[in-house]
């Protein structure tokens, strides 16, 4: 009657093991939905500067009206044509400051642009960096729930398949300087 | 912000890890942060006030070649301890792939935890093998930060998963120093710094190009910067060519500034190796128009170009050529300066503390990833 104590120690080593994962996929989990939050917040900052910039009345009329609308656009967009009206705020972004030495001649002739485009360049890093940790997040979700006995038994229960965030947000240009 | 940093090196050994956990970590502490700095270090070794010393690492055959590591339950307990004892909001570990304390600390810490990865190429590739045991314990770093493209090409590769690009900093201030006329060549003034004898620093490629400088301008002078044997290099010029060489040694921070700054030339003939070329960065803090070969990490830090000139790698020839030319060419070398002096300042401590506080916030408002019940009933 060997067996008995072999399978009951067998059984409690995939009792912990299967609870260890259930717990780790429920934290990354939990993870997934913060850092999206987090995703949110920092692309409202960007447009929020960015339509601070066009509203201050600092750059050129044509400018201000280009950006103001890609910021208030992607302010507005529903769901489906969020991560889209954000890449296109991106290349407004890009076209309308230029080249490092065209934005560097602008600070100098209107010294008040310093803060706002200081405020702007870091709002723009912040999305980027904060895109980057969630999709490392999302990632790293989607390879343990490909994992053949979490989809078995159905240790993710009924949370929905964590997607990356899909859109384009380059640092402007003009401010790799 | 409370934070505790991980530094994977001893702190008396002099390396660039160790200068940029130095000065970003009193640059958090001048923006009225509480840091700790952990560090392997023997009790006779003799740290700054913030420095907590976690014993001495030892040396141990892995992955074919000789690795200094510290773990083990001793370590483990000392790193458990400095934990619990900083009461951390956030742990920053810098180089965790090392075996060394980073890794402890990304296991034990159930605060969030940031990593920066400073390294390119081979020497990382120390993780690649154990990568499925250290899948979990890697999982949790909320976020990583590559401080260039070839780390950053590194982690994706031998690690899986992304990270997000940071540049190194440095003061850019310290290096507004006055020229000494004394080291400047009445014909212009050329500089070279690194190490003298180690060929990937690229001395041997600049002195095969120095007959060439020295006879177009004869008038000028080359100053070479760096610890290592000098007898060998300066056998290796032509007599005639010899006397307007001078070599300086190992040099101070401050002269180092003031050989940048005296400089119309800075040339980094380096071969390879390089993963950030935060030498290029102190030459142009300082007003020095650059020369530098074509590294991947060269040509990032120079634009492509537009904030210095890039020549061939290894090819002496194609360096002479460029080196005279942008020596007789004032407004070229004007150009750069004035360009550098605007985007040296993306580098400094300044800049790239307030982008690492930013991602400071972000990771604590996503939480922690140790947060909930270790354990759960599995199907919930």
């Amino acid at each position: 009657m060997i067996w008995i104590p072999v399978v009951v120690g067998v059984l409690f080593l995939l009792g912990v093991y299967l609870s260890w994962t259930a717990g780790r996929l429920d934290r990354l989990h939990a993870r997934v939905d913060a850092s999206r939050a987090v995703l949110d917040a920092e692309l409202l900052r960007r447009s929020a500067s960015a339509l601070e910039l066009a509203t201050a009345n600092l750059l050129d009329p044509a400018t201000s009206v280009v950006v103001a609308d890609a910021a208030s656009r992607a302010r507005t967009a529903g769901d489906n044509e969020r991560y889209q009206a954000e890449s296109d705020l991106t290349a407004v972004l890009t076209a309308a400051l230029g080249e490092p030495e065209e934005l560097a001649a602008w600070r100098e002739d209107v010294p008040l642009l310093a803060d706002a485009l200081g405020e702007l360049s870091l709002a723009c890093r912040r999305a980027a960096h904060a895109r980057r940790f969630h999709n490392e997040v999302v990632r790293a979700a989607q390879r343990l729930r490909r994992k053949v006995l979490v989809r078995w038994l159905r240790l993710a229960g009924h949370a929905p398949w964590p997607e990356t965030a899909e859109l384009d947000d380059t640092i402007p240009r003009a401010f790799n300087s | 912000m409370n934070i505790g940093i991980v530094c994977p090196y001893s702190w008396g050994v002099p390396g660039g890890v160790q200068f940029h956990i130095r000065d970003f970590s009193e640059e958090l502490m001048a923006r009225g942060h509480t840091v700790s700095v952990l560090a392997p270090g023997g009790e006779d070794d003799d740290v700054p006030p913030y420095v907590v010393k976690a014993g001495r690492p030892v040396s141990i055959p892995y992955n074919g070649s000789v690795a200094r590591v510290l773990f083990g339950p001793r370590a483990a307990a000392r790193v458990r301890r400095w934990l619990s004892d900083g009461k951390f909001d956030l742990v920053h570990i810098h180089e965790p792939e090392t075996l060394s304390l980073g890794l402890l600390a990304t296991w034990l810490a159930d605060v969030p935890a940031v990593a920066t990865f400073h390294q390119g190429s081979k020497r990382s590739r120390v993780l690649s093998a154990g990568h499925g045991i250290l899948q979990s314990t890697l999982e949790k770093l909320s976020a990583r930060i590559a401080v260039s493209d070839e780390a950053r090409r590194t982690i994706v590769q031998h690690l899986g998963g992304d990270a997000v690009l940071i540049p190194n900093g440095l003061y850019v201030d310290r290096f507004t120093a006055p020229p000494r006329p004394e080291w400047q060549g009445a014909g212009g003034t050329f500089s070279f710094l690194g190490r003298v004898d180690e060929p990937r620093k690229g001395l041997p490629v600049l002195l095969g190009a120095w007959p060439a400088i020295h006879t177009a301008h004869p008038d000028a002078r080359l100053l070479v910067a760096g610890p290592g044997d000098v007898d060998e290099a300066r056998r290796s010029i032509p007599a005639e060519h010899r006397d307007a060489v001078t070599f300086l040694g190992a040099i101070s921070d401050d002269d180092k500034a003031a050989m940048l700054a005296s400089s119309d030339v800075y040339i980094a003939p380096h071969t390879g190796g390089e993963s950030f070329g935060i030498v290029i960065v102190e030459a142009m803090a300082a007003g020095a128009p650059v020369v530098a070969s074509d590294l991947v990490a060269f040509r990032a830090v120079l634009d492509d170009g537009r904030l210095g000139a890039l020549v061939p790698i290894g090819d002496s020839e194609s360096l002479a050529t460029e080196a005279i030319a942008l020596l007789g060419d004032p407004q070229r070398r004007q150009r750069y300066r004035d360009a550098a002096s605007v985007a040296v300042r993306r580098y400094d401590w300044s800049e790239i503390a307030t982008e690492v506080l930013a991602v400071y916030e972000m990771v604590m408002a996503a939480g922690s990833p140790a947060d909930g019940p270790r354990f759960r009933l599995p199907g919930r």
